[in-house]
Parts: C-alpha cells; sequence; structure tokens
C-alpha cells in the first residue's frame, strides 16, 4: 500500500542520500543525540582514524550513569560511573561536540534536555543510542534508537543505512476524561496492539485528542512507542508544536523561524493518505491504566483484577502469564487496588517534565507518602522551574526525595535500584523483570497515580482520591 | 567483521516470547569492559540470587552447551537498543537467531556484528522449538547465499534478507567502509540543504 503524503513519508523522501534501489536507502541524519553510554562508539572512531563528521550536529549530555544524590563528580560512590562520565567529557570535548556536563544547569536526561532547548524540531531525522528516542517525534521529527556501531556510523558519516518501515496510524478521538493522563492513553494503546504490535511501523499518533495534547503530553506518547515495537512515534506538527518552539535557544529565529515555519506546516499528512495500518481508540472510555505483568503490554484499567492466566487464548500466552505474576508475586483475581506498593518513583524520559511534576504534587493535596518515593526531574531546567513553582517544597513536606536529574531508577544504570521482591509504582516506560533491580516488581503508571500510590501506599484510582480531597 | 557463509550448529529453544534485551543482559553488566560481560548472558534467568546455576533453565541443560543458534519466539529481543545484547551472544558463540519477529533494534545490530536473524513463520518457529526441546543436541543449518534454513526434520525452508545486508554479510563487510564510498553524495546532499534549509 502506498504511504505517500505521510508526515512519515514526506521526511523520510526529503533525507535519501543514496538508493541502491535494493530497498535499502541511505539516510542523512540532522541531528545526534550523545549519552554517556557513547564510549564504545568513540572507540571504534579511534581504531579507524576516523573524525566525526559533524559535530556541529551533535548534542551531549550525561544522564543514565549520573549519580542522582549529587552533581560533584567526585563524590559520586561508584567508580565505575565515574569513569563512564569522565571518559564522556573528554571524548565529547576532544572532539568538539556541545556538552552539557554536570555543572551545567541544562544538563538532563537527553530526550528531557533536547526538546527543551528546542534542538528537536518538525522535519528533522534525529537518533540517538538508546531506544527512546521516539520521544522526539511529538513534534513531528523521525527519530529512532540505534545500537553502538550505528552511533559510530552517524559519528562518522552523518548518515544511516535504513530499509523504509511502513506507516500506522493511531487515531485517537474525542476527549479524555480528568484524571485521565498521556501516560494512561499510551499505555492503552500498547495494551491493545501489543509488545509486537509496531515491529516494522513508524506510528503516527493523530486524532482530536491526541491534538488536544500538550507537546509534553506528546513526548509521552510518542517515548513510548518502542514499547509497541515501532521503531518511531510522531505527532504532526501544528501550533502547539510551533508555540512551544518559539524563542527556545536552539530553535531558528528571526527571519530563519519564517522560512523554518513555512516548511513546518507543509508537513502534516495529507487527507488522503495512506497507512498500511490503521487503528483507532475512542478517548472517553480511557481511564487511569497501570500494568500487572512484565511486559508494557500487560496494562490494565485501575478498576480492574490481576488477569488469570486459564483465560488465556493459548498455551505459550498462559505459560508466559504464570512466569509474568510468579515473578509479580500476584495471586489471578486480586483487585488492582488491594495491592500495596513498597516504593514509588516519578521520573524518567517518559514522565519528569514539569507537567508530569505538577501533576503528581497536585494529587498530594496536603498528605504524606507512605513508602520511600523518589522525584527526579529530567533535567536542571525543569528542576529549576519546579522548585520556583514551590513543588520541590510540596513533595519534601510531603517526605518524598527530591534528586539531581537523570534517568535514575527507569533503568538503574548508575545504581538506583529496588530491592529483590520490592513493588514499585513507577512513571518510567519498561517493566522488564530485574529492570528496576534484580528481583524488584515494577508497575508502570502516570505520575498522578504514582503520587496516589505513594500517599495511599496502595494503587488507587487517582480520581477517587481527587475526589475525596485531604 | 566476520563474514557469515554457513553454519550447522546445535540450536537451543528459547519458549517466551517478548524476550527484552535487559533478560539478555542486565543493566548492571553494561559499564563493564566487553571482556568482563560473557557471564552476563541471560544471567538473572541462569542463575539464581546465590549465583548457583538454574537447573531449568534452557541453556544450562548439558546437551545445548555447544549451542550457537537460538530458536526464538515472537518479539525477540525487544526493548533497550544496548548493542551489548548481541556482543554478550557472539561472545558466547551464538551466530544466528531463528524467531518469527525480533525487536527493531537488535535485529539491526545484528547486522553490525556478523551475525544473522531469521524470520520465519510462527508455526515454524514452534515446530522446530519442539524438535530441540525433544532431542537436545540436535542442529540446524543455514545457508546464507541460498536464504535457507534447515531443521532436524530435514525440512528446509527460504527466509528473506536485504540484498544490502545479505551482501555485506557475506563479505564481511561494515557499514562505514561502505558508506565512506558516498562521501560525494553526502557532501552534495549537504551542499544543498544548506541552499534549501539554512536553518537546519
Amino acid at each position: 500500500m502506498s504511504t505517500s503524503g505521510t508526515l512519515f513519508e514526506k521526511i523520510w523522501q526529503r533525507h535519501v542520500v543514496v538508493d541502491r534501489g535494493d530497498g535499502y536507502q541511505l539516510m542523512y541524519i540532522d541531528r545526534h543525540l550523545m549519552h554517556d553510554g557513547s564510549a564504545a562508539a568513540f572507540a571504534t572512531l579511534r581504531q579507524r582514524s576516523l573524525p566525526l563528521r559533524r559535530p556541529d550536529l551533535a548534542l551531549a549530555t550525561p544522564d543514565h550513569f549520573v549519580s542522582t544524590a549529587t552533581r560533584d563528580l567526585h563524590k559520586m560512590e561508584h567508580r565505575e560511573m565515574r569513569l563512564a562520565l569522565e571518559q564522556m567529557r573528554t571524548n565529547t570535548t576532544g572532539a568538539g561536540v556541545r556538552l552539557f556536563f554536570l555543572d551545567d544547569e541544562r544538563q538532563g536526561i537527553a530526550h528531557v534536555v533536547s526538546p527543551e532547548q528546542g534542538l528537536t524540531q518538525p522535519g528533522f531525522t534525529l537518533v540517538c543510542g538508546d531506544s527512546h528516542t521516539a520521544t522526539h517525534g511529538a513534534l513531528g521529527a523521525l527519530a529512532f534508537g540505534i545500537g553502538t556501531s550505528e552511533v559510530a556510523h552517524v559519528m562518522a558519516t552523518q548518515c544511516l543505512w535504513q530499509r523504509k518501515p511502513a506507516a500506522m496510524r493511531v487515531s485517537v478521538d474525542g476527549r479524555c476524561g480528568a484524571g485521565v493522563s498521556a501516560k494512561d492513553l499510551v499505555l492503552a494503546i500498547i495494551a491493545r496492539i501489543g509488545a509486537a504490535g509496531g515491529v516494522g511501523y513508524v506510528i503516527e499518533y493523530a486524532g482530536s485528542a491526541i491534538r488536544a495534547l500538550s507537546i509534553e503530553g506528546r513526548l509521552t506518547v510518542c517515548n513510548m512507542s518502542i514499547e509497541a515495537g515501532a521503531r518511531a512515534g510522531m505527532v504532526a506538527p501544528d501550533d502547539v508544536t510551533f508555540d512551544y518552539l518559539y524563542g527556545r535557544p536552539l530553535a531558528p529565529s528571526n527571519a530563519a523561524w519564517d522560512r523554518a515555519l513555512a516548511y513546518w506546516k507543509s508537513l502534516p499528512s495529507e487527507p488522503d493518505a495512506q497507512f498500511a495500518k490503521e487503528v483507532s481508540l475512542d478517548a472517553a472510555s480511557l481511564v487511569p491504566m497501570l500494568t500487572w505483568g512484565t511486559s508494557p503490554e500487560d496494562a490494565v484499567p485501575i478498576s480492574a483484577c490481576v488477569p488469570d492466566p486459564s483465560s488465556a487464548p493459548d498455551a505459550a500466552k498462559r505459560d508466559a502469564m504464570r512466569l509474568s505474576l510468579d515473578y509479580m508475586g500476584l495471586t489471578p483475581g486480586t483487585p488492582m487496588e488491594d495491592i500495596a506498593v513498597d516504593r514509588v518513583f516519578i521520573g524518567s524520559c517518559t514522565n519528569s517534565r514539569i507537567e508530569d511534576l505538577r501533576s503528581a504534587a497536585a494529587v498530594i493535596n496536603g498528605r504524606k507518602a507512605l513508602v520511600p518515593s523518589w522525584v527526579v526531574p529530567g533535567s536542571g531546567l525543569v528542576k529549576r522551574q519546579a522548585e520556583a513553582e514551590g513543588l520541590d517544597r510540596l513533595f519534601r513536606e510531603a517526605g518524598f526525595e527530591w534528586r539531581e536529574p537523570g534517568c535514575s531508577m527507569c533503568v538503574g544504570m548508575n545504581g538506583d535500584t529496588g530491592l529483590p521482591g520490592q513493588r514499585i509504582a513507577s512513571t518510567s516506560n519498561r517493566n522488564f523483570m530485574g529492570r528496576q533491580g534484580r528481583g524488584a516488581r515494577t508497575h508502570l503508571l502516570s505520575p498522578a497515580m504514582a503520587a496516589a500510590a505513594a500517599v495511599t501506599g496502595r494503587f488507587i484510582d487517582v480520581r477517587k482520591l481527587s475526589a475525596q480531597g485531604a | 567483521m566476520d563474514a557469515f557463509t554457513t553454519l550447522s550448529a546445535v540450536a537451543v529453544p528459547i519458549a517466551l516470547a517478548n524476550v527484552d534485551t535487559d533478560q539478555i543482559i542486565p543493566a548492571r553488566f553494561l559499564g563493564k569492559p566487553r571482556a568482563q560481560q560473557i557471564g552476563a548472558l541471560f544471567h538473572d534467568l541462569r542463575f539464581d540470587p546465590n549465583g548457583q546455576p538454574r537447573t531449568d533453565f534452557v541453556l544450562n541443560l548439558p546437551g545445548y552447551r555447544s549451542a550457537q543458534i537460538i530458536v526464538a519466539d515472537r518479539n525477540f529481543a525487544c526493548g533497550s537498543s544496548r548493542e551489548n545484547a548481541v556482543t554478550v551472544m557472539v561472545d558466547n558463540g551464538f551466530r544466528a537467531f531463528i524467531a518469527p519477529s525480533f525487536g527493531d533494534i537488535f535485529f539491526n545490530n545484528c547486522y553490525q556484528n556478523g551475525v544473522l536473524p531469521i524470520r520465519v513463520a510462527p508455526a515454524r518457529a514452534d515446530a522446530l522449538r519442539a524438535m530441540l526441546s525433544a532431542s537436545p543436541g540436535a542442529r540446524i543449518s543455514v545457508d546464507l547465499a541460498a536464504q535457507t534454513v534447515t531443521g532436524p526434520d530435514g525440512q528446509s525452508d527460504r527466509f528473506e534478507i536485504d540484498p544490502f545486508r545479505k551482501d555485506c554479510l557475506l563479505r564481511g563487510l561494515d557499514d562505514i567502509s561502505l558508506t565512506l564510498t558516498y562521501v560525494q553524495d553526502i557532501e552534495r546532499f549537504e551542499a544543498r540543504r544548506r541552499q534549501e534549509q539554512d536553518w537546519i
């Protein structure tokens, strides 16, 4: 099926450098985000005596290995992580790449920092050695994660060999009810199409409920595209996008802004554009969601019960469910709202932006966290903004820990991990076995639902809490 | 990069859908040098919390010790982009993966390391895993030039692969050397870009 006239197709065509005619095309990459896991790629370049082709198109910020307890490199307790960070500083500055290091307030999670700075723009191709690079599609860019060999390839050539994926449209129409966030929306989408539902596709999110989202909400939705197996997720640029970008430090300005804007306005999919696959959801039917299992597709409404493997459609699925439930320490039939949590994590490239922190803080309303709860802002600028609004005080007074920016407990590479058997309400993107530490049990949910779990010590429909007041 | 032409080897079945790269190599091993990651393969599935091998995990069964091929289920190696998920497999002797579908980034990362990911029909993957479970140590043969994968039952199936990826694997070519032969095209693209879209 033809996909001409889609947002994805327009961006793709514009970036073909070489077409081999056998399905593979050499694509130009407009922006490259680097984090503290790029040492192997720099080593490849050194081994081959190759320079970075376009250091001016890259931006580096450490996120995976950084401590969230301190900004002082010398005080970071893990030697491996200190070395990774020092190596990153040497590599990037030596190559002439712009770096927001630990002493820079703009440092943070790459996928939070780049949109915040206006580096991510409509129509761009953007890559990073991280699977959550799909995040940037929220601004109408074609953005995807790559492995370290491809990172080295982009460093050396500013290009990538790609086979064009197919286009899928996920339309969400209608209005989300109160208490239903972008996170609930994307969890519902993944539950619908499955963790492999997007393999081989780039998803365009469309429909009135998507248009009604802020850029931050769209970033949350696109961020989890990879959790549905998709290469990338995108939202067509519109006035919300342009308003967001205007005036940001790395966005075009003056006459260049006008030229860019004219181009950006030509990008949205044509009304008759064809998609290889179409899925639609009714926003009005959505409720707060959370996961029960060890795949992001295991998402259910908060009103649901832990599912029963005996109701699985086939033996393979039944075995997989049993394994998940065993790992998660859950009994089929238990209402999700009866499950107690041990710990709460609010952060990650999915949900660590200012609107996320506001929505979590709004739930506190004078209550206290009953379990250890962390808030890890996505960047130094998000942190400063939150502090200017007094959110840090609200969190601290409620007993939450207010941390320094980084990936933190989403991936645990900096040592921020849960303990075996600990049940964690987490605003991150992956509930894989061991993701937050060996034996740790992750439930994915929205920032408001996570805050509700913190102040009640169990999962609860955040809408009930709002209705009750303090 | 090593070339990949043919492979006939013991294959091990992993009968789980959506095996993620966090299972293949947990994040806490990623900061270590590659040489120290070798024992991290499927670490938390292979070893109990006391570091003892789990006797119920398939890679620990004696019949599969010399396996070089994995036959997996849907969406194998999904999740994180960590290329360590491929390199730790290579360092443990694996050269080919057979599954109905793969995590997209892992799939691409395989080609960067001289390893062949093969997509087969779900029913054939089920059948291959059943044969391998019934006869530990059974072999599967792969012929990249002919694009065939032959099971222990002698049934040979053709698989699809992009001509570009096939050519690179057969010759052991890596992408960077190839791309650098197109540097004039890249320069032309950049020059046109500067003229047409100067804000980029």
